[in-house]
């Protein structure tokens, strides 16, 4: 028996040795990685995670590099066996397709501009009056606001188709657009919100305290003040409405024959096998209309930001 | 005499302005009101509609409608309803569980790096692109690789789309964290690992139960994306076909209201661990 | 009392290497950030057991050397000891000192009992044992981590020490100032470091919990016996708290000594200005023990001044007793006289050609147009060498009669051709600050401003951190942009030998 206990706590020693001595060597590897000013294995790990990230980057791009790339091949099936050419770009006008394309736009945009003025003023004084509200009615109004964000989109699509059918909306153009004002109008409220917080709770008396009547002193003093969030928030409203697919595509009614652009690239790609030129060159357009713009205002945001920093120092 | 019809105006005065606030707040809080009017008709009575209609089985000859478990029983009874439901619920834990994996190592590094505002930009303006866009994008690449469409190629795509949503809030938590902390942790012995372990970590999991949030949900509902990448129907497809004919809104009004609740869950789930921070995560 | 008492650099040479006694040792220490230097060549030595002091106003570096003691900064040149051991390179969690910051740090998502268990329960120590190893017969100790047991009971008598018991389950955010700062030090104490850093640990409190806590502090820091530092820009905290100060300003060392000597002997004038009211007062040394000051030659205690040299003279407020006009030194009209509640704070003019303000403490109530009389031992009054007599710089010829000084081209009678190296002299005079800093040839802000009785000593840097000083009568402010012009006939120009040392920016 004593054997056997001689022998564990033999071995239990030499692993401790072992693993001291694993100790020292790596803390004299880490030292020596280190350096002088003791920066370089942070250094190392900086380096290593910006190659993942970059790399995640990559991937995340791929797919539209190549709808960009392949846009100039003209074929649908990634091979540049027709040279380089525009003719995909010029597809958009000439195909028979195009008709319908370019009516999808126009419904798409027409529908977002109509949704957005109406979500943004219907938000705006909603926004004003919430906030106004006694704590608890604010507190459920605010909840029952936010259920269309946070509720999966199609559940919002198909509560949405029961009601247009049991109050019998007209189909086609006014049931898209309540449909987008019903679930573009949170967001701008949400949007507005946070920027009256911050307002100075004294602006608004000193107004009134100056002689304005409230609806003056809301006008001349609330407004411009939140005119950020009110763009903001219609910035939004106007993205979500372009952007929408499963609302539009439920409501959008079989035989009203209405397609916005969303609906008209599902109906028609997605029995498709490949994609032929004409869609690579409407895709590529939008990618890099979105990816220039979004870049374009972020740019702008920073150097703002920047801008502002410099003059506080 | 003077001082008491003095004393009268000023009453009077007071009171005029003590109406006029009132009547001021009566006007302001009345700015709400065409909005909570609307929010009646198209977010309060859907829902109901919504309830209604699960629990309503329309007769298929006389057109009655009677209150009735049925639509319930089908659901429960229909075993590919029941088999779509679960492996939207697997589909959504891998992908939720892949986009933490390949997410928040993302997120952390863009945390500590300089231009890490800027990369994340990056990640997020494809997000700004229209989904449909980047799910045909993506099945294009996978024809280009010779890749068959299926269930790697779904999973890829839903991590693709949703895998933004994920590093965002966990970014968002991991730089509000205050630098002060980190240095008091190794002010008090721990080193860069151990102080990731025991302090940042748990400050970022507001983040991280946000980026769940925000991917589960969505995953489980999708529609879609799932058929163009593989011809798979999950949840959300389920729900839409059965909304594309009128007597099958009793069994698609079930499965929503299941969702639904799916989506109230985890929202007081997130509003625990949050205590108020959704505005900000939304937007 | 005439000798330097800047204990620093020039202790350097008998301190060649780190002796048994200083726990902290900070050589040629400096720091810069994005090409600004905050710390200059700082050389210190902190004593076992002293509660030192770094005391300066916002911006003079303390924070930063307090942090580079810690480890969260790494200098820029220089080497830091702490117990004899070379830290320069190493990480702050390796370091043998524990700091409180200045806005706790207290970890939101603990309690207070895991905050302040937080660092014992990564320590290892000792278990006594050790394991031999076979082969080369080295011995390696063993470690064990605390008990769940002992890490209580750390926690318990620690929170007895800072008056917090029972306060274990309770959440960080739900505490007070004072309390989260209790429990702060808790937390940095309970590691039984060899050093406690603290960073203007009070600073959030309101006057009342300070003064208590300053207190509760030197109560600690007698009973346990350890080295603390403390950072602060109240110089009152500092000299009610401190065995030894240490006066910084911009990056360097004024003056290090007891609250007593920092006191009663200030090096100079910016320390005796920072320290407690002074009057401060241009004055020449005519002879030993005889010092010539607003008109009047008084009696002092110090020597070994050069004939004629001017100084600084220092005289604290409360040192200027009101007379009758027989014993005094000065006569002065009064132009305040204010109550202070243990004191009379009186402002009277000098009758002196100057009109010199001085400033009295006294507990003779005046009446405005009084003429009083002042009289000042000799013993409080303070002579220093003064820091800078005069602007110099070198730098290169623009063009015949034309000198390039920082930039700018200014006339000057000094026929020499483009590129000479010469070395400029201009006195305190000369300097002429403009209110608008288009209208000088050069601009400048206003580092800092003393006043010399009847007027303004002020600090103009360049934007290439060149320092003039420059007498005027204006009150300028902190932080004022102004533009320099320099008369003509007051830039004195000398050619320099080639040869010569090149330092640009070489100021007395």
């Amino acid at each position: 028996m004593s054997f056997n206990k001689q022998t564990l706590q033999n071995t239990q020693d030499s692993l401790f040795v072992a693993s001291q001595k694993l100790k020292t060597a790596s803390g004299k590897l880490r030292a020596k990685i280190d350096g002088k000013d003791g920066t370089g294995v942070g250094k190392i790990a900086k380096a290593g995670g910006s190659l993942y990230v970059l790399i995640l980057l990559l991937v995340l791009y791929t797919p539209l590099a190549l709808i960009i790339i392949f846009s100039f091949s003209n074929t649908s099936n990634f091979t540049f066996r027709n040279g380089f050419s525009i003719e995909g770009y010029l597809q958009i006008f000439k195909s028979s397709s195009s008709p319908k394309l370019f009516d999808s736009l126009y419904n798409t945009i027409v529908i977002a501009i109509i949704a957005t003025i109406a979500s943004t003023i219907l938000g705006t004084f909603a926004a004003i009056g919430i906030f106004a509200m006694k704590k608890r009615t604010r507190r459920i109004t605010e909840t029952v606001n936010q259920l269309p964000v946070i509720n999966s989109e199609i559940v919002m699509a198909v509560s949405l188709v029961l009601l247009f059918v049991a109050l019998k909306f007209p189909t086609g153009y006014i049931r898209l657009i309540f449909g987008h004002i019903a679930f573009c109008t949170p967001y701008v409220i949400l949007s507005i919100t946070p920027r009256l917080m911050t307002l100075d709770k004294n602006l608004y008396e000193a107004a009134l305290d100056l002689g304005a009547s409230p609806l003056r002193a809301m006008v001349t003093v609330i407004i411009p003040v939140i005119m950020p969030g009110i763009l903001s928030g219609a910035a939004m409203a106007f993205t979500l409405s372009l952007d929408d697919f499963i609302i539009s595509q439920l409501n959008k009614g079989a035989t009203t024959g209405i397609d916005t652009l969303s609906t008209y690239i599902y109906s028609s790609q997605h029995n498709a096998r490949g994609l032929n030129p004409f869609w690579f060159a409407v895709f590529s357009i939008i990618i890099v209309l979105v990816i220039t713009i979004v870049l374009v205002l972020n740019l702008i945001k920073i150097k703002q930001k920047k801008g502002i920093v410099k003059t506080f120092r | 005499m003077k001082k008491i019809a003095s004393g009268n105006i000023l009453a009077a005065n007071i009171k005029k302005a003590g109406l006029s606030i009132k009547n001021f707040r009566l006007t302001r809080s009345a700015f709400a009101f065409p909005y909570v009017v609307f929010m009646l008709v198209f977010i309060i009575v859907p829902l109901f509609l919504l309830l209604s209609n699960a629990f309503t089985v329309t007769d298929a000859v006389s057109g009655d409608k009677s209150f009735s478990f049925d639509n319930f029983k089908s659901f429960a009874n229909d075993g590919s309803s029941v088999k779509t439901l679960s492996l939207s619920l697997i589909y959504g834990v891998v992908t939720t569980g892949l986009c933490i994996i390949i997410g928040y190592p993302a997120a952390f590094v863009l945390s500590k790096l300089s231009s890490g505002k800027l990369l994340l930009i990056l990640f997020l303006v494809p997000m700004w692109i229209n989904f449909l866009i980047r799910t045909l994008a993506t099945r294009a690449m996978f024809t280009l690789l010779n890749v068959e469409l299926g269930t790697g190629t779904v999973i890829f795509g839903l991590v693709y789309n949703y895998l933004p949503f994920m590093i965002l809030p966990i970014h968002t938590s991991l730089t509000s964290i205050d630098k002060a902390y980190g240095e008091a942790s190794a002010d008090l012995g721990a080193s860069s690992i151990q102080t990731f372990i025991k302090v940042n970590f748990p400050l970022s999991i507001p983040g991280l139960v946000s980026g769940i949030t925000m991917v589960f949900i969505p995953t489980i509902t999708t529609f879609a994306v799932t058929e163009l990448l593989g011809g798979v129907w999950l949840f959300g497809d389920s729900i839409y076909s059965k909304f594309k004919s009128v007597n099958l809104y009793g069994v698609g009004s079930v499965m929503s209201l299941i969702m639904l609740v799916f989506v109230l869950v985890s929202d007081m789930a997130m509003r625990k661990v949050n205590k108020g921070e959704v505005a900000r995560n939304v937007i | 009392m005439s000798e330097p008492l800047l204990s620093s650099s020039l202790e350097v040479k008998s301190v060649s290497k780190p002796s048994n006694s200083n726990i902290i040792e900070l050589k040629g220490v400096s720091k810069s950030f994005d090409g600004k230097p905050v710390v200059k060549d700082l050389t210190l030595s902190i004593k076992k057991g002293e509660f030192v002091t770094l005391l300066g106003p916002s911006g003079c570096g303390k924070t930063t050397t307090l942090r580079m003691i810690a480890g969260f900064e790494k200098p820029s040149n220089g080497t830091i000891y702490i117990g004899g051991q070379d830290v320069t390179a190493l990480q702050p969690n390796k370091r043998p000192v524990n700091t409180v910051f200045q806005q706790y740090a207290l970890f939101p998502h603990l309690n207070v009992a895991k905050n302040i268990a937080y660092g014992i329960s990564l320590k290892k120590i000792p278990t006594g044992e050790t394991v031999k190893d076979k082969k080369t017969g080295e011995e390696y100790p063993k470690t064990r981590k605390y008990t769940i047991q002992e890490v209580s009971d750390k926690v318990q008598a620690v929170l007895e020490m800072v008056d917090l018991e029972g306060y274990e389950k309770r959440s960080v955010n739900t505490l007070s100032g004072g309390q989260k700062q209790r429990v702060a030090i808790a937390r940095a104490l309970v590691n039984e470091p060899k050093v406690l850093l603290l960073d203007e640990p009070l600073g959030a409190l309101d006057l009342k919990m300070r003064k208590d806590m300053q207190i509760e502090l030197m109560d600690m820091h007698k009973k346990l016996g350890i080295t603390f530092v403390y950072v602060t820009h109240d110089q009152e905290e500092a000299l009610t708290m401190s065995d030894t100060i240490v006066v910084m300003r911009d990056g360097e060392v004024q003056q290090i000594g007891t609250p007593q000597k920092i006191y009663d002997e200030p090096a100079n004038a910016f320390v005796a200005d920072f320290i407690g009211e002074s009057n401060i007062f241009v004055g020449v040394m005519r002879a030993d023990y005889k010092c010539e000051v607003c008109d009047a030659v008084i009696t002092c205690v110090d020597s070994g001044f050069k004939k004629d040299e001017s100084v600084d003279v220092i005289i604290r407020p409360e040192d200027v007793q009101i007379v009758p006009p027989e014993k005094a030194v000065f006569t002065a009209t009064v132009k305040a006289c204010v109550f202070k509640g243990d004191h009379f704070q009186t402002i009277a003019e000098i009758d002196n050609e100057d009109k010199d303000e001085i400033l009295s403490h006294d507990n003779t109530e005046c009446k405005v147009g009084e003429k009083i009389g002042l009289y000042v031992k000799p013993f409080d009054i303070h002579i220093m060498h003064r820091g800078r007599i005069i602007n110099e710089l070198i730098t290169t010829m623009e063009d015949e009669n034309l000198v390039n000084i920082c930039g700018g081209k200014f006339e000057c009678n000094a026929p020499f051709p483009y590129g000479t190296k010469v070395k400029v002299t201009i006195d305190f005079d000369d300097i002429d600050l403009t209110d608008d800093e288009n209208d000088g040839t050069i601009s400048a802000t206003i580092q800092n401003t003393i006043y010399l009785g009847s007027y303004w000593r002020c600090v103009a840097r360049t934007d290439d951190f060149v320092d003039f000083f420059s007498d005027t009568e204006y009150d300028w402010l902190k932080g004022d942009r102004v533009g320099i012009n320099i008369p003509k006939d007051k830039i004195l120009v000398e050619k320099i030998d080639e040869t010569a040392d090149e330092t640009l920016l070489d100021l007395e």
